[in-house]
């Protein structure tokens, strides 16, 4: 019975000849293939060999700049003391410029220059990715599933560091890069706009991803729990039903109806997965430059309840005694 | 390898477990809720019962002395150079003598404001300090008497505890910048602060917000006023401050957010409780007491008592709070010291202060000064 539950995979196939799969028209690949127990334990026990090319190389470089960038001025912070620098190492971030710098190319460069410059290389990074990423899916005879939903997160990164940013007028509406900075930022941002839960494409954002977890766990469960019938082998199942997807489908059809296909599930997953960042950044741009004040918003039309009074009429006391200074 | 992994997983899983354990610091039930808005708004101040008792415990006011014997002479025919408490009868002023040393220097005892020598003698700085600390007194509990301290009122004892100088005390931050040939930026920010809940939000807020009467009404106030854009709003670096002084707020006064906000909308003055309304006096209250009684304290002060940036020590919400939301358990400290509730004996500081630049503290005493004639 523990066999099936556990996290790690049990069974590592290690072939003599390395798995070099479908022969492909530009097969630039490096490195010798060898195995290993630690990645078996989680995936394939076959580690390469990696395909790289200029796309991979320059944006892995680019990636490099960031991080480096982004950690030296972290280190700054701490007047490059190591020790402060590994302690506070969750606090520390590279802001954004200042609000009065506005949309200027180049501040200087420790007033935010460095955050437009990091900013730069991270965004060339994963947008070099993104080509490859497309780029590979084509040789090998894929769809572009994979690159269009990585697509979708960088639409939100780019509507939060870029799209938003110019639309306000001012990089210093941009996230900091740094951990519990962009956390506490994301709170301020939400502060600061009248609560972004009463914004209706947040909510979205929240059903897909919750429901993408609920399907994850749901399909997850049920292909392991069918896998001693060889259902982990799903592609084949699609194709030949053999008893590990009759069970799979029956168990959904008995406890709720209705079943999802061995296909169909995926299609659930890969659009409840995409929309959670593509309604997210919908929710992010309409903020500040369409709706200033969500609460005021979710108010006018009828979103947000009224509660009853529990103390008497709370005003405002700078509207009662201005300026009050004794 | 497998066997080895296993081990080094198992132990890897045990330190983590203990380090949780023993670092994270953990409350337990019961708890002790005090519900503050209409039910289902999660309107709450949930704390532990132990933390609540301690608490309780920890701001316990002291008994007042004895009343005086009524009558007598009054203390400025007693007594010399006697500035605030003249009209006091001398039995009356010496009661609270001996009040103010229990609450403000119990261990150093009168010493550590007079020249035993000569009583009248202004030359210790702390003599100075406390005349205008007794006029700041007067100041609150009658000025500020409707509008925050009510009936309660303030004694010496409400921020010092026994102490010369208030456990909650600010200066200005001086930031990483200090003493390194560098200039990081850190945009006064990112750095674990204890007085902004260990967050990464600024934490030169108080400076921001706390020492001057003439910051703008809207300093803290950075949502819109409309649903649609209809000015240009506040960037959210001002939200990230506003954030920051309602972090210490809160931890000032060991409450949450929603002892004052029913924070599905923080600006909504009509959803919020009547403790909102007090807070916003009370940081009106603070402003008023940086500027008009820490501030002129600079050159009486000696550089000691100055913070990194040579600034003198000012109040926030907490020296008197003190972690509760109302300071000594609300306990009415000033009945029974009715000359400390005001009106201000004299507005201005009082004349004849020494005044001494901040280098040389101990300036030499006024020879002109004579000594206290002796009670009777």
């Amino acid at each position: 019975m523990a066999y099936y539950q556990n996290i790690i995979t049990q069974v590592q196939v290690r072939p003599i000849e390395p798995e070099h799969g479908v022969p492909v028209a530009v097969d630039a690949r490096w490195g010798t293939p060898f195995h290993s127990y630690l990645m078996g334990l989680i995936g394939n026990a076959q580690v390469g060999p990696i395909y790289i090319g200029y796309l991979g190389a320059l944006s892995f470089a680019c990636g490099l700049i960031a991080f480096e960038i982004i950690g030296l001025n972290m280190w700054a912070s701490v007047n490059w003391d190591p020790i402060q620098f590994v302690r506070q190492l969750p606090w520390l971030a590279l802001e954004p410029p200042r609000p009065q710098y506005g949309l200027r190319i180049l501040p200087p460069l420790n007033e935010g220059g460095w955050w437009l410059i990091a900013g730069f290389f991270l965004t060339a990074s994963i947008l070099l990715w993104w080509v490859r990423l497309y780029r590979r899916a084509a040789a090998l005879g894929l769809g572009k599933h994979v690159p269009w939903a990585f697509a979708s997160a960088i639409w939100l990164y780019l509507v939060l560091g870029f799209i938003r940013p110019i639309m306000m007028g001012s990089w210093s509406e941009a996230v900091p890069f740094g951990i519990f900075p962009h956390l506490d930022w994301t709170a301020a941002f939400s502060l600061r706009y009248g609560n972004l839960f009463y914004n209706p494409f947040h909510m979205l954002s929240i059903v897909f991803l919750y429901g993408s977890t609920l399907l994850f766990a749901m399909h997850g469960g049920t292909i392991l729990a069918v896998s001693r019938y060889g259902g982990e082998r799903e592609i084949d199942q699609i194709v030949d039903r053999g008893t590990a997807t009759e069970r799979a489908a029956l168990f959904w059809r008995w406890t709720m109806g209705f079943n999802a296909t061995m296909e169909s599930v995926h299609r659930w997953a890969w659009w409840f997965a995409v929309l959670t960042t593509l309604t997210g950044g919908i929710g992010i741009l309409l903020t500040g430059t369409v709706v200033d004040n969500w609460y005021l918003w979710a108010v006018k039309h009828g979103v947000a309840p009224s509660y009853p009074q529990v103390y008497g009429p709370i005003v405002d006391p700078s509207s009662v005694a201005p300026s009050v200074h004794p | 390898m497998r066997t080895l992994l296993a081990v080094a997983g198992a132990v890897a899983a045990l330190f983590l477990t203990i380090a949780m354990l023993g670092t994270a610091g953990w409350t337990r039930p019961p708890m002790a809720q005090q519900q503050t808005g209409f039910r289902g708004t999660a309107m709450d101040v949930i704390e532990t019962k132990a933390n609540k008792a301690a608490k309780i415990e920890a701001n316990q006011a002291p008994a007042p002395a004895d009343p005086a014997e009524p009558g007598g002479e009054k203390a400025s025919a007693v007594y010399e150079n006697v500035k605030v408490l003249g009209d006091l009868s001398a039995d009356n002023f010496n009661r609270l003598m001996a009040s103010m040393t229990e609450w403000v220097a119990p261990e150093q005892g009168c010493t550590y404001c007079h020249n035993t020598e000569n009583m009248a003698d202004d030359s210790l700085y702390q003599k100075r300090v406390a005349r205008r600390m007794l006029q700041m007194v007067q100041h609150i509990n009658s000025t500020w008497k409707e509008n925050h301290v009510h009936e309660a009122g303030v004694t010496c004892y409400t921020c010092h505890r026994g102490q010369p100088v208030p456990k909650n005390i600010w200066f200005e931050n001086p930031g990483p910048n200090a003493g390194h040939g560098v200039i990081p930026r850190n945009n006064g920010q990112n750095v674990a602060s204890p007085q902004v809940g260990l967050t990464s939000l600024p934490y030169g807020v108080y400076a921001a917000f706390y020492a001057h009467k003439n910051t703008p009404e809207d300093a803290i106030r950075v949502n819109a006023t409309s649903a649609l854009p209809e000015t240009k709003g506040k960037p959210i670096q001002d939200a990230e401050k506003t954030f920051a002084i309602m972090i210490s707020m809160a931890q000032s006064l060991g409450v949450n957010c929603t002892y004052c906000h029913n924070t599905r909308s923080v600006a909504d003055w009509s959803t919020s409780t009547p403790n909102r309304v007090a807070a916003w006096h009370g940081i009106r209250m603070v402003r008023d007491l940086n500027e008009d009684y820490m501030l002129p304290l600079s050159s009486t002060l000696p550089p000691n008592r100055h913070g990194p940036m040579g600034d003198v020590p000012k109040m926030n919400c907490a020296t008197c709070h003190n972690g509760a939301n109302k300071p000594l358990n609300g306990a009415h400290v000033v009945e029974a010291y009715p000359e400390l509730a005001g009106p201000v004996a004299s507005a201005d500081m009082p004349a004849g202060v020494p005044v001494q630049p901040a280098t040389a503290p101990a300036a030499a005493p006024d020879p002109a000064m004579p000594a206290p004639a002796p009670k009777p």
